[in-house]
């Protein structure tokens, strides 16, 4: 029977819970790094026993973390994230120029063919890539010359938080920057075009700028790699033509605010999001904690809060926080500010906490294991 | 012989089992025990300095015999208590909480 391992960063630790295909009855083990803030562990497509985790701390700074085992023992490996040449500068808060400066990994993707190479997007917003298993990391430093002089932090950082590798196009990547927008290369990385056209919004001087747009996440179905969705900071938003355009699909959303999104493993136009009350109210409305389902890629929502509470909740659900299973039917999981880990074997039709007294959570990722 | 005592965190990190005990040749400097430090432990490269500039990190601290040395410069003699291994350098994290 398979195995599904849920890989847990929270900020003070890492945690991974492992169940079988029935995923009724969870095993949870950690912390690992107790004390440290975990923003992401992302296990190799390629080889699953091949994990990496970004720990970091105000304290001591970056590390990065790699286990041969499926979680259970980890060594540390390279942590120094150096930007290539002089970085220059971006553009601070209140729109002086500000040099590049490497606070944290915020996002690892691995290679869906090759378990020593990993990607690591950064803040001050920056993508590096290792070919080593993550002993040296080097940027691809092509990409803070889309416009990178004009980006701008929002509150959390100036954070490429989004790495989706095209399956179909091992050479395409797109990510997303926090606030800068949409990005992708068609070259592995060697040339980078903003891909924010339809986006609109209205914290920004221009609302159509070609750059400064506060993408949340973008999400895309391993089939349809032309087809992504996004959560902005205001906005659900689509795009049939690979990111080269984008229109809202947020239709009878309660709100569009949100921050994670995510697509069903085995239907492509059956997608995920959690609304959020608004940018300044980080909780979701009326104290519900719901999980929105379209499946006709968007504008048609439908709530799911079976086993979810329904009243009186009040906490987030973060950009890197939510990942789909690959088992039919397809399990749904999401961990909240809150410390709970929810979980749905159902395609999100019910849900049950896993855990519910973890600190904080700031990704949850899942692997499906043979 | 030097004694260096690290916060629990980097020890943890470097799995090292209470004080680290360092042999330095020439001068005994803040300096010359992290090279020292960091050439036995390399994961803790980039935890208390940084990488590239070897600045202290703004939360890590340097005190010896009841002296703060973190405004110390790194180029300066340790105190002899430390350099003769009487006294351990403890590197700390700073008090940051609330």
């Amino acid at each position: 029977m398979s195995t599904v391992r849920v890989l847990v960063g929270t900020r003070k630790g890492a945690f991974v819970l492992t169940s079988d295909g029935k995923r009724g009855r969870w095993d949870v083990r950690g912390p690992y790094f107790g004390g440290w803030e975990i923003y992401h562990l992302k296990g190799s497509p390629a080889e699953p026993y091949r994990l990496y985790a970004s720990q970091s701390s105000g304290w001591f700074g970056q590390q990065i973390q790699r286990s041969n085992d499926g979680g259970q023992t980890w060594e540390p490996v390279g942590n120094q994230f150096m930007y290539d040449g002089v970085p220059g500068t971006h553009q601070w808060y209140d729109g002086t120029p500000r040099p590049w400066e490497f606070k944290r990994v915020w996002h690892l993707e691995s290679s869906l063919t090759d378990p020593d190479t990993v990607y690591a997007g950064v803040e001050d917003a920056a993508l590096f890539h290792s070919t080593d298993g993550g002993q040296t990391w080097q940027e691809l430093p092509a990409l803070r010359g889309a416009q990178g002089h004009l980006w701008q932090p929002g509150a959390g950082g100036m954070c490429l938080h989004t790495i989706v590798l095209d399956p179909s196009h091992l050479e395409r990547i797109f990510i997303a920057i926090s606030a800068a927008g949409t990005f992708r290369t068609d070259d592995a990385g060697k040339t980078w075009r903003p891909m924010n056209r339809g986006l609109r919004s209205e914290g920004i001087p221009n609302p159509h700028a070609e750059v400064g747009h506060c993408v949340h996440r973008i999400a895309m179905h391993p089939s349809r790699p032309s087809v992504l969705f996004m959560q902005k900071h205001w906005d659900v938003m689509r795009s049939d033509d690979a990111g080269e355009s984008w229109h809202e699909v947020s239709g009878n959303l309660p709100t569009d605010f949100g921050f994670p999104i995510d697509v069903h493993a085995h239907e492509p136009d059956t997608i995920y999001v959690v609304p959020i009350t608004s940018d300044s109210e980080h909780y979701p409305p009326e104290g519900k904690l719901r999980v929105y389902r379209s499946r006709t890629g968007g504008n048609e929502w439908e709530a799911l809060t079976k086993g979810l509470p329904q009243r009186d909740c009040y906490v987030n659900v973060l950009r890197d926080a939510m990942a789909v299973d690959a088992l039919d039917p397809c399990g749904l999981y999401f961990g909240t500010t809150g410390g709970q880990v929810y979980g749905s074997a159902d395609a999100g039709d019910s849900w049950a906490p896993i855990v519910r007294d973890l600190p904080p959570v700031l990704s949850v990722e899942v692997q499906t294991l043979p | 012989m030097i004694r260096v005592v690290l916060p629990t965190h980097l020890r943890t990190l470097a799995r090292i089992d209470g004080e680290v005990k360092l042999e330095v040749e020439g001068l005994a400097t803040l300096r010359a025990v992290l090279d020292a430090l960091e050439a036995c432990y390399p994961m803790l490269r980039g935890t208390i300095r940084d990488h590239g500039t070897h600045r202290r990190r703004a939360f890590v601290r340097f005190f010896a015999c009841e002296q703060d040395l973190s405004h110390v410069s790194p180029d300066a003699p340790l105190p002899d208590a430390v350099a003769t291994g009487t006294e351990p350098l403890l590197i700390v994290g700073a008090m940051a909480g609330g």
